[in-house]
């Protein structure tokens, strides 16, 4: 092994030893001095764009961008002169000048990275106040872009390029006239966008941001007519605590329930129920196709960023992809069917809210293939964990003081499986559990499979079932789904089952999840790890940890869907996708 | 027996003086007519076609007729010159058909030069022997011009290097080319010279890049030879952006030969074997040329595998650029030969380590590979010799504007600005008074009457406050408003931005609407200082070269013309008479006859008065058009 | 199966395309490096059409494999490429130093004011289009103005409206 070579430098009249390969700004991490920076990401393309981060350096005529400078042997650096202080105020005025200044009604008011920015370096006055750009907000899709609050950081083009391979985002035309937007400068919705929505999570302002539904169910909550129940995403529990200053990875299921009661929601549910019975009508898939040899591997279907990219980019693979809904529809389903006749209310009278970490989940919801009979979604509005947050605050609750509470049953059982959701490898693991013991009729020894488990973009493990290799591949992000994916379409390699979730790290990091706290980038593994850590945590804590153990569900089957992959179950609980245009480049 | 490749070019080239000997050079009577972009464009190719016809009407034998590229010359376009045995060269200025015909009949039908139509001449001393060995002796590649147009005014002050064989060879005949020493210093590097040593070479010459930056060519190719990767590449920078300036497009125009063997040399030299030529699309007739030579090259064996029958293997590939001055830059340049959007990166890693495709990459200017045979042929002391001390050689500018004599003027590093602009450029037209030159494009800047003795080179540009750049150097008179121009720049670069970074992006923005309150006469106390700091701002912090360099017409235009600013600030008044909105027109009543033709002729009817009585401009409803002033015949209506 | 779903793209694209332009694509497509060539597909494909439109550049897309987001913003990056169709006549004035500082500038208002059309655009009756042009390297003719391919030289206000009569151009009072 070698070691990595070294230099040292002087920031700020400070040694430092920094790998020979870094940056300014990566070696300044160690000595405690931040150096501002917008455009940069740790986890995305360097591109030097914004200036905001220029250190003075012995020797070269001007300040350097420490973002995409080299150390060098024996550098000085300097990060704070009168000099600096000036530039990088300049800098960032003049991103302000061209910005709408209405920080007080932004929905990135306190989590801007501009305005505090401008607040840190002391922009107190405007200097230089001009014209500014003027483009209309495209509310087309469930990502909002507003490219009047984009700064051209680029951040949103690099992430959907680089992690999601996705393409869709670029800058359009040239100069001052400089615009984020999907091709020909045209709507989110017409475009192969995925909605994944880690362009809103990367953005440093309001230019991206998911589109509102809390006035909706703020609607629906005064609406004497209707019976308006809510069922939480598996990831919400492990993250919602952030927004109310809850250390990253601090599990509150229960004081999420309490909280959405108090809210007003006649009726809490858990979206694991959901969970539970995908694997249980998944697995039956899974089992049936590796019985008869065909159409694999079977593909996830519950990531809802996925089965877009699905659609758009790897349309052959509509077969192989699992025709269950995600849990989230599977749930929204059976509330306005299997409980509306166990309550006696009238399915068109339930107002279903889905709390879900993802912006695509907006989308899913909207779908026509997921609608009711009578033409209304089953999933009637979907809030992402930020705009629960703020509902949350908006009413008054003091999140952080209230007593823990139980889900509703029976819709609100379930398994540790299904909490292990929110995180990559998890619907693999949970469909691992049932499925080895559909498979083998034993019970399964050791519950945890630690191989698919971490943040890690792809992860592929071979397990033994009644002697037969069951080649497993799991991918988070998908850059990394299409290399597996092309192994998949090339022949390769052959797997049997292939779990997919669009967000890098999985449902914890979702495209709709809370702003980190300081310190954390969004696209950090580490922050998907802390989030994971908290889900996995509650399902080694509970007794019940297969799906198919989850009373409620095998009553649910018994009472009312028959057999798993019974016809009914077919009717409610799977779906069918086709090919959508325009067909997306990868 | 092995023959060398140097023998193989040499009897190729003995081929190439027998076809051209009998087809042109042993005539009675040459004729060659300049055909760049801008001859054509005034009218060369009618006059071409018409010089044909006649030569078929009168049955004319033994006079040969052949297009070349460009002299120089602009404002005397289209250019004829005749070559006959009993004068010397007679160059024949803004020709037309008609005094095509008008020459012909006198000067090669009865053998009598027409004075009145030729270009001066300060005595007579061209080399006579011109059209049997003169023109294609082993002498200094440099010399041939000279020995030709030497003696004519305009010419007297110039050295022709880059552009030696322009207007002096068909750049469509390899032929000719091979006449003029061509392909021979390619020859000599693949054939005699290590890499290193031709890196030396050039090195020990004290080129630098043309394009504008001045970095030493050696040391970037020795950057890019100390390299090692599978692959390298060598670029030719042809996007020629800079408003004004035009030498590469007269280069390639007229010499395409020359910038193909400075690219196959500089391939060598680092170990590329692919090179790149970027070129604007605005270009349709270089690219032509350029396409041709290329095959022509190709065709010989010239590029390709093996080339000129030695193991080196080297190919050149044309890519055209799409209107975006900032791919000027090179490692935008880069990005847009890669297919992307030319906006620059951060550097390092500079493109010698790190360019197209992540590959070592040279990038030179046109002019400056146009230099490379002549650094290889004539010696790298004998180029050293030429300029100041850490400017070698010469430089091509484009002279513009108010000055008597404009075109392309290659003169040695070092001449005056005075030489330049009154020596070449015969001084300011019209009887006007100088006010300025601004050399070096958007990113230079405009020097006063106080600079005109700084040499030009690198250095001294760069201390005066402007910049060498690209070659540009438009000459300013007093009818125009610094105020203006530095607006009119800023507009040029603030538009070609690529909008990667902030300050470029804002802040260039923000100091041309400064600009454009001030020329409108909105202007307020500070503005001033806000352009300062804004630029300074800019200039410290943009990504690349044109942000960097964006601010300096401004900067400058307020150093040395301060009290221009002030005039339109305070008293709002533009002193050159150019910012309209800060004119006024006022009719002295004295002088009025009452006419009405300004009546008449105002577009918002603002003027008033019976006939044979004094007319009055409101001038709250004036839009300054200056109609009135146009149409008065009285000298009543006045101007401030 | 997966072929046929990409190849009825291809197909579709290459119906939108000319025969030599969709040839050029593939012989792009076959060199090293082939995306590098989107800029000369892109100058291929305007030659024939005289604008890049949406349905050219995302059968451009789909052929070269380069995200449609990617070719719209390389082409909207490069001021040569224009996206709306060009009138019958191209005017073009050249706006470099010498032609400005020769009062191209006024000559370009009168061209506006006479067309009443903007730069960039094209004039109601699709007759005319103007563009103005980065210094096309003839400063001695200052100021220059190009109709299609004809120069004219040393171009004064007064003078443009007799230019753009030689191509049709009828004076808004004449026209009542």
């Amino acid at each position: 092994m070698t070691t990595e070579k070294t230099v040292t430098l002087w920031i700020d009249g400070v040694k430092v030893t920094a790998p020979a390969k870094s940056t300014i700004l990566q070696a300044a991490d160690s000595t405690n001095i931040n150096i501002p920076s917008l455009c940069y990401h740790p986890d995305l393309s360097v591109i030097g764009a914004c200036r905001v981060c220029v250190v003075e350096v012995e020797g070269q005529r001007n300040p350097v961008a420490s973002c995409s400078f080299p150390v060098a042997e024996g550098m000085k650096v300097t990060t704070s002169s009168p000099l600096l202080r000036r530039l990088r105020r300049d800098i960032v005025e003049l991103i302000l000048d061209n910005h709408p200044m209405d920080c007080q009604t932004c929905a990135r008011n306190g989590t801007c990275e501009l305005q505090k920015l401008a607040h840190d370096l002391g922009v107190r006055e405007r200097l230089f106040e001009g014209e500014r750009k003027r483009i209309e907000v495209d509310k087309s899709s469930p990502v909002h872009r507003n490219p009047e609050k984009c700064i051209l950081c680029g951040r949103c083009v690099r992430v959907c390029s680089e992690v999601q391979g996705v393409h869709n985002l670029s800058v359009q035309n040239r100069g001052f006239h400089n615009v984020v937007a999907p091709a020909h400068d045209g709507k989110m919705i017409d475009s192969v966008c995925i909605h994944c929505g880690q362009c809103v999570n990367v953005c440093p302002t309001a230019a991206f941001t998911e589109q509102d539904a809390t006035e909706s169910v703020f609607e629906a909550l005064s609406n004497p007519d209707l019976h308006v129940v809510v069922h939480t995403a598996p990831a919400i529990r492990a993250t919602i605590g952030e927004g109310f200053g809850f250390r990253v990875g601090t599990p509150v299921t229960g004081k999420l329930v309490t909280a959405l009661r108090m809210a007003g929601f006649k009726k809490v549910f858990d979206t694991n129920f959901g969970a539970d019975l995908t694997i249980c009508e998944e697995s039956e898939e899974f089992v049936s196709r590796i019985k008869k040899n065909e159409r694999l591997p079977l593909i996830t279907s519950c990531s809802p960023g996925w089965v877009n990219f699905m659609e758009r980019f790897y349309p052959e693979l509509i077969p192989l992809t699992s025709t269950c809904k995600s849990p989230m529809s599977m749930l929204s389903t059976l509330l306005k069917t299997y409980y509306a006749q166990q309550s006696g209310i009238d399915p068109q009278k339930i107002f279903v809210v889905a709390v879900m970490p993802c912006t695509a989940k907006k989308f899913e919801a909207r779908r026509e293939e997921l609608k009711t009979p009578w033409g209304s979604p089953y999933t009637d509005a979907v809030l992402t964990t930020r705009e629960l947050i703020w509902m949350l605050k908006c009413v008054g609750v003091d999140f952080a003081n209230v007593e823990d509470g139980a889900f509703d049953s029976p819709l609100g059982v379930s398994s540790g499986a299904a909490d292990i959701f929110g995180a990559t490898g998890g619907v693999m693991e949970a469909a691992l559990r049932t499925a080895y013991e559909k498979i083998t009729c034993k019970e399964l020894e050791k519950l945890d499979f630690e191989e698919m488990r971490g943040v890690e973009g792809v992860k592929e493990s071979s397990i033994s079932i009644n002697g037969t290799i069951i080649n497993i591949g799991v991918a988070n992000g998908l850059q990394n789904a299409k290399k597996l994916l092309d192994r998949v379409v090339s022949g390769e390699k052959q797997y049997h089952i292939i779990e997919i979730m669009a967000c890098p790290g999985g449902c914890v990091a979702g495209g709709g999840q809370p702003y980190p706290p300081k310190g954390i980038y969004v696209l950090d593994p580490s922050l998907a790890r802390l989030r994971a850590r908290a889900l996995y945590a509650i399902d080694e804590s509970k007794t019940m940890r297969k799906s198919h153990e989850n009373p409620a569900i095998t009553a649910l089957y018994e009472n009312f869907l028959g057999a798993p992959n019974s016809h009914l179950c077919h009717e409610l609980l799977h779906t069918k996708y086709e090919p959508k245009t325009p067909r997306g480049v990868k | 027996m092995m023959t060398t490749a140097m023998e193989r070019l040499l009897e190729r080239r003995a081929k190439a003086e027998k076809r051209l000997r009998k087809e042109k050079f042993d005539a009675e009577i040459r004729m060659t007519v300049g055909s760049a972009t801008c001859e054509n464009a005034a009218g060369a190719n009618e006059v071409f076609s018409s010089l044909k016809e006649l030569i078929k009407k009168h049955g004319l034998k033994n006079v040969a007729l052949s297009r070349v590229g460009c002299t120089g010359r602009c404002d005397m376009e289209p250019v004829v010159t005749v070559f006959d045995r009993r004068n010397t060269p007679v160059k024949y200025s803004t020709m037309s058909p008609a005094k095509a015909e008008q020459m012909l009949e006198s000067h090669i039908i009865k053998g009598v030069p027409l004075k009145e139509m030729a270009m001066p001449r300060a005595g007579v001393t061209a080399d006579a022997r011109f059209s049997e060995d003169g023109l294609w002796a082993d002498a200094r590649l440099t010399d041939r011009f000279s020995s030709i147009f030497g003696d004519v005014n305009f010419f007297g002050k110039q050295m022709r290097m880059t552009l030696r064989n322009c207007g002096v060879i068909d750049p469509e005949s390899m032929d000719e080319y091979l006449m003029v020493r061509g392909y021979q210093a390619a020859v000599k590097v693949l054939g005699e010279m290590a890499p290193n040593e031709v890196v030396d070479a050039i090195t020990k010459s004290g080129l630098r890049g043309r394009g504008g930056g001045g970095f030493p060519t050696g040391v970037k190719w020795s950057f890019a030879l100390a390299q090692k990767s599978d692959e390298k590449f060598i670029i030719c920078n042809a996007d020629e952006g800079d408003p004004g300036a035009f030498m590469d497009r007269s280069t390639i125009e007229g010499d395409p030969h020359s910038v193909i063997e400075g690219m196959i040399v500089g391939g060598y030299a680092i170990g590329a074997r692919q090179g790149y030529v970027y070129i604007r699309a605005e270009y349709p007739l270089a690219i032509k040329r350029l396409e041709q030579a290329i095959d022509d090259a190709r065709k010989e064996g010239f590029l390709g595998t093996k080339i000129f029958g030695t193991e080196w293997d080297f190919d050149i590939e044309i890519r055209l650029g799409a209107g975006a001055f900032v791919c000027g830059e090179e490692t935008a340049l880069i990005r847009s030969i890669e297919g992307e959007r030319g906006m620059p990166r951060p550097r390092p890693p500079y493109p010698a380590v790190s360019g197209l495709w992540g590959r070592p990459t040279v990038i030179n200017n046109v002019e400056t590979l146009a230099n490379i045979a002549v650094v290889i042929l004539d010696g790298p002391e004998w180029f050293a010799s030429i300029g100041t001390a850490k400017s070698k050689g010469t430089k091509v500018f484009a002279l513009a504007g108010k000055v008597c004599n404009t075109g392309l003027v290659e003169v040695p590093m070092g001449t005056t600005l005075r030489d330049v602009v009154y020596g070449v450029g015969g001084g300011i037209r019209d009887g006007k008074k100088f006010k300025a030159v601004q050399t070096g494009g958007p990113a230079g800047g405009c020097l006063p009457e106080s600079f005109l003795d700084t040499p030009v080179d690198y250095d001294s540009l760069t201390a005066a406050g402007s910049m060498m750049g690209s070659g540009g150097m438009i000459v300013i008179d007093e009818d125009s408003c610094m105020v203006d121009v530095a607006r009119f720049f800023l507009d040029f670069t603030q538009d070609e931005s690529c909008g990667k970074c902030t300050p470029c992006r804002e802040g260039t923005k923000r100091m041309l609407e400064i600009l454009q309150r001030i020329t409108s006469g909105k202007g307020v106390n500070g503005d001033i200082e806000k352009l300062l700091r804004l630029g300074d701002t800019i200039k410290r912090t943009s990504l690349c070269g044109l942000g960097q360099a964006a601010p300096n017409p401004v900067i400058s235009t307020i150093k040395h013309f301060r009290d221009e600013y002030e005039a339109h600030i305070r008293e709002k008044r533009c002193p050159a008479g150019v910012c309209t909105q800060l004119l006024s027109y006022t009719i002295v009543a004295e002088n009025c006859t009452g006419c009405t033709a300004c009546r008449r002729k105002c577009p918002v009817e603002c003027i008033s008065g019976n006939p044979k009585e004094a007319h009055v401009i409101d001038q709250s409803r004036c839009v300054k058009c200056g109609r009135c002033l146009e149409v008065c015949k009285f000298d009543a209506v006045k101007r401030k | 199966m997966k072929n046929q779903l990409l190849q009825k793209e291809i197909d579709k694209a290459r119906a939108v395309l000319s025969k030599s332009s969709v040839d050029y694509i593939e012989l792009c497509n076959k060199k090293k490096n082939p995306n590098s060539y989107l800029i000369s597909v892109l100058h291929k494909v305007q030659g024939e059409y005289g604008y890049l439109g949406k349905e050219q550049m995302d059968a451009v897309s789909v052929l070269m494999q380069v995200p449609a987001a990617k070719v719209t913003g390389v082409a909207s990056f490069y001021h040569f490429f224009t996206f709306t169709p060009r009138g019958k006549h191209r005017i073009s004035l050249c706006m470099g130093t010498a032609c400005f500082v020769k009062g191209a500038g006024k000559v370009l208002e009168k061209i506006q004011e006479l067309l009443d059309t903007k730069v960039g655009e094209t004039s109601a009756d699709g007759l005319f289009s103007i563009d103005v042009a980065r210094c096309v390297g003839a400063c001695a003719l200052a100021p220059v103005m190009l109709v299609d391919d004809k120069v004219y030289a040393q171009v004064k206000p007064a003078q443009v409206d007799k230019i753009l009569a030689e191509y049709g151009f009828v004076p808004k009072k004449a026209k009542k």
